[in-house]
């Protein structure tokens, strides 16, 4: 196939994977609003009935969960895996297209971390019970395909010298997989903090915490990899490791925050709550490096192509 | 804090703490947890206005266009060292503070740490099925304990028990991490007193030499002279660049620059061919000298009104649009007689008409031409006041010569125009290309990198592993393992399980082997 057919082909499985993500955060929703409430608040509720504690209101029963329910959430994860594999497609096509690492500029690097994103919780999804982040993750990554498709679309090209090195394939690399993590790990902090005390169709605040916090854990030292080997490339490519370049500063504030995080979850009136909005903070600083730095501050890194 | 009745009553000033209570407070307080959670924020939070202001470190025009746009404002955020927020004294004090607190935090832990290592894991509980993870399991205490050892456990054994421990490498791992951090900024301080970095602009054909009068713009080290500098030198034989051609939608973008370099990396070694690009410096001892920018320096000749050729040579023209390499440039003739002669001119490397003015659409030079306004006069350079080469306003006394139009008709290589008045010649002769480079030496780079992999390495270790004890006790027909990890995450339930069916299928084959 010719390149122009290749990118073709990479734009057309990104609509692709768009239409897949909304049909998979469907799926999961349905299953999430007429699935059963929570197994272990079930559980704690029940030893509560007949209890002396007559003071406490009573429970209102559990709505009878739909039968269908845990087929919505089957046919969201199918439709998951099929916007997963169409992301790859156009992650992979577009890379032939134009013979380099398909992460060169903002909207190619968009793509590839929606795909880490998606790729980090199907991986998940496999081993532990973490369904219900499927509807978030879904929407994430269907709006996220969308601004990249109406925003920072670009098209398929050669990139500047200075990032025609190997130099892509160990730093965005390590960049596009932390910021995947990162995402799934926000999407369980956000939940933590909307969900209530009480019985919920969600999982315990507790084990929404533990999801966040093992996803974070793997995702900070990828993410400190990401910083150190982009410092080596700015070595070889600016002369100096670190200048304090805009894109640098905000690098630097977002590791600083995620540090902040593990250190506020080992600090005595920091668990929980305080530590999964610090979480959750840092993760806006992520963001705004991505968007806002390339978009309104610039710098040296402003490859990002976005007009 | 107690105090006696005595304290209490024989008061000379507020019953206080003394200053070595003080100290103490103050060195509890500063290596607390929550104290350095709070420098982390204020790290990150001071941090932000680095990256919304102009900084000198990184863009020392912006900085100076700020001054010009809005002096006063511009003076009060100087005042406040936002144009240097990375060197300035609250962010250093920030910074100090975290890194003395995180010492305070290092010490005490490495001295218990080192103690830990060297204590025998505890004695087994007497009723292991309390812990969180525990099972019965077929077996006996020897193949148990053998089992553990060749699985380079620590173990410890008793009156019918087992005590094994193991992941002393999390704490290691943290402790590295922390003190990798602090060798890290060693590292970057060391770097900036004893390293140096300079600018400049060479042009094909042209040589440089490292010494302090050739930069451009030079910034020492505190602990640098000028002695210190490697003593290389290169001409800059021929300098290509390549763009993305007409018909995409990013025509003109560059694809490809470099420069042929003939280097002699000291003044009695040999020369040597090097190609420099941008992801490729030059490494002369240490020193690394980094293609940054080029542009054009088209070469003319001007004769004076006398008749005599009062300059020959390159004219580096600035950029002003790096789509199609439009440049700007001054020329100044001091040596022009009877008259002092100066030029503004407009370079266009792919010109082509557009209306009544001329425009350049590539910025490879397809077809260049170079647009002159003239002036003639006193250029003032005789007054002593420092002056840009790059600039002629400020100049009181030149005069245009001629009639001034917006867009002069462009001459082409080869082509010469006489000036108006009988003031002189002007000749295009021909279009040569310059580049700007920086060299910087920086004897603090090989230890931050050492540094940033031992706080990878470090923090790899104290995330993934996890510490964890495990105990066997016997019982009727077999024995208890029982299981406990003190720290969060890992799925320490997962290898519980495993480590138990291994300890099972171990003890079977012993077995097996002894029948």
């Amino acid at each position: 196939m010719s390149p122009d057919r290749l990118a073709t082909l990479s734009d057309q499985l990104v609509l692709a994977a768009i239409l897949l993500y909304l049909a998979a955060m469907i799926g999961y929703a349905l299953e999430l609003a007429f699935g059963r409430v929570t197994e272990t608040v079930r559980e704690r509720r029940l030893a509560t009935v007949g209890g002396p504690s007559d003071d406490l209101p009573e429970p209102e029963p559990a709505p009878e969960p739909a039968s269908w329910a845990p087929k919505a959430g089957l046919v969201g994860t199918g439709a998951m895996w099929l916007g997963w594999a169409a992301n790859v497609g156009a992650t992979l096509t577009r890379g032939l297209a134009v013979d380099r690492w398909p992460w060169g500029n903002m909207y190619e690097f968009v793509v590839a971390m929606l795909l880490a994103a998606v790729t980090v919780f199907l991986l998940l999804q496999v081993r532990y019970p973490v369904r219900f982040l499927g509807a978030f993750v879904g929407v994430v990554a269907a709006i996220g395909l969308g601004f990249a498709v109406r925003v920072l679309y670009t098209q398929a090209g050669p990139v500047v010298p200075a990032l025609d090195s190997y130099w892509v394939a160990i730093h965005v690399t390590a960049a596009v997989a932390a910021s995947g993590l990162f995402i799934v790990g926000a999407a369980a902090a956000g939940l933590f903090l909307v969900r209530k005390e009480g019985p919920s169709r969600l999982p315990s605040r507790a084990d929404l915490e533990r999801v966040a916090h093992r996803v974070i854990v793997i995702a900070f030292p990828v993410w400190t990899f990401a910083v150190i080997s982009g410092a080596l490339w700015a070595d070889k490519a600016w002369g100096r490791y670190w200048g304090w370049d805009p894109k640098e500063v905000w690098a630097f504030i977002t590791w600083v925050a995620y540090a902040a995080y593990l250190h506020a979850r080992a600090t005595a009136g920091w668990k929980g709550k305080a530590a999964m909005i610090v979480s959750l903070i840092a993760f806006a600083c992520l963001m705004f490096n991505l968007v806002g730095v390339n978009i309104f501050i610039g710098g040296l890194h402003s490859y990002a192509d976005v007009k | 804090m107690t105090l006696t009745d005595e304290e209490k009553t024989t008061g000379n000033g507020p019953a206080g703490l003394g200053v070595v209570g003080w100290l103490r407070w103050g060195w509890r307080v500063l290596t607390s947890m929550r104290t350095a959670l709070i420098l982390l924020f204020l790290l990150a939070l001071a941090s932000v206005p680095g990256s919304l202001y102009p900084q000198r470190g990184v863009d020392p025009g912006a900085v100076a266009r700020y001054f010009q746009n809005d002096p006063t404002k511009a003076e009060w955020l100087d005042r406040f060292s936002l144009f240097d927020v990375f060197t300035s004294p609250w962010f250093a004090a920030i910074y100090l503070l975290l890194f003395l607190s995180l010492i305070g935090c290092v010490l005490p832990r490495t001295m218990v740490h080192l103690k830990e290592m060297r204590r025998t894991p505890p004695p087994a509980p007497r009723n292991l099925s309390r812990l969180p993870h525990h099972a019965d399991i077929e077996g006996d205490l020897a193949s148990a304990e053998a089992y553990l050892r060749s699985k380079r456990w620590r173990v410890v054994t008793g009156d019918g028990w087992v005590s094994a421990e193991k992941g002393h490498l999390r704490e290691t791992g943290n402790l590295l991490f922390h003190v990798a951090l602090l060798v890290l900024l060693v590292a970057v301080g060391v770097g900036g007193l004893f390293g140096y970095r300079g600018n400049v602009l060479v042009v094909e054909g042209d040589g440089f030499a490292n010494t302090v009068a050739a930069y451009d713009r030079y910034l020492p080290g505190s602990q640098v002279s000028p002695e210190d500098l490697q003593p290389f030198s290169f001409t800059l034989k021929d300098f290509q660049a390549s763009y993305i051609g007409p018909g995409h939608e990013k025509q003109g973008q560059p694809l490809d620059y470099f420069a042929k370099l003939t280097v002699q990396d000291s003044p009695s070694s040999p020369e040597r061919e090097f190609t420099l690009r941008v992801n490729e410096p030059l490494d002369a001892d240490g020193a690394l000298t980094y293609l940054i920018g080029h542009g054009y320096a088209p070469t003319f000749r001007i004769t004076g009104g006398d008749g005599k050729v009062a300059f020959e040579g390159a004219v580096p023209c600035l950029v002003n649009d790096t789509s199609t390499y439009e440049s700007e440039c001054v020329i100044k003739v001091p040596d022009a007689a009877p008259d002092q002669l100066a030029f503004l001119g407009r370079f266009l490397p792919s010109t082509v008409p557009n209306g009544a003015e001329w425009l350049s659409v590539f910025p490879g030079a397809v077809n260049p031409t170079v647009q002159i306004w003239p002036f003639k006069g006193d250029l003032g350079l005789d007054a002593g006041t420092p002056q840009s080469v790059y600039d002629l306003s400020g100049h009181q006394n030149l005069k245009p010569l001629g009639q001034m139009t917006a867009s002069p008709k462009p001459m082409a290589v080869g082509e010469a125009v006489d000036l108006p008045d009988a003031a002189g010649k002007i000749e295009f002769t021909g279009v040569k290309e310059w580049i700007t480079l920086q060299t910087t030496y920086d004897p603090g780079r090989f230890p931050a990198l050492l540094a940033s992999g031992a706080a990878i390495l470090g923090l790899l270790l104290s995330l993934l592993i996890h510490r964890r004890r495990v105990w066997v006790r016997v019982r009727d027909g077999g024995v208890t393992v029982g299981g406990l990890t003190r720290t969060e995450g890992g799925d320490f339930g997962e290898e519980f399980a495993e480590l138990t069916k291994a300890l099972e299928h171990h003890a079977r084959a012993e077995v097996k082997d002894v029948s």
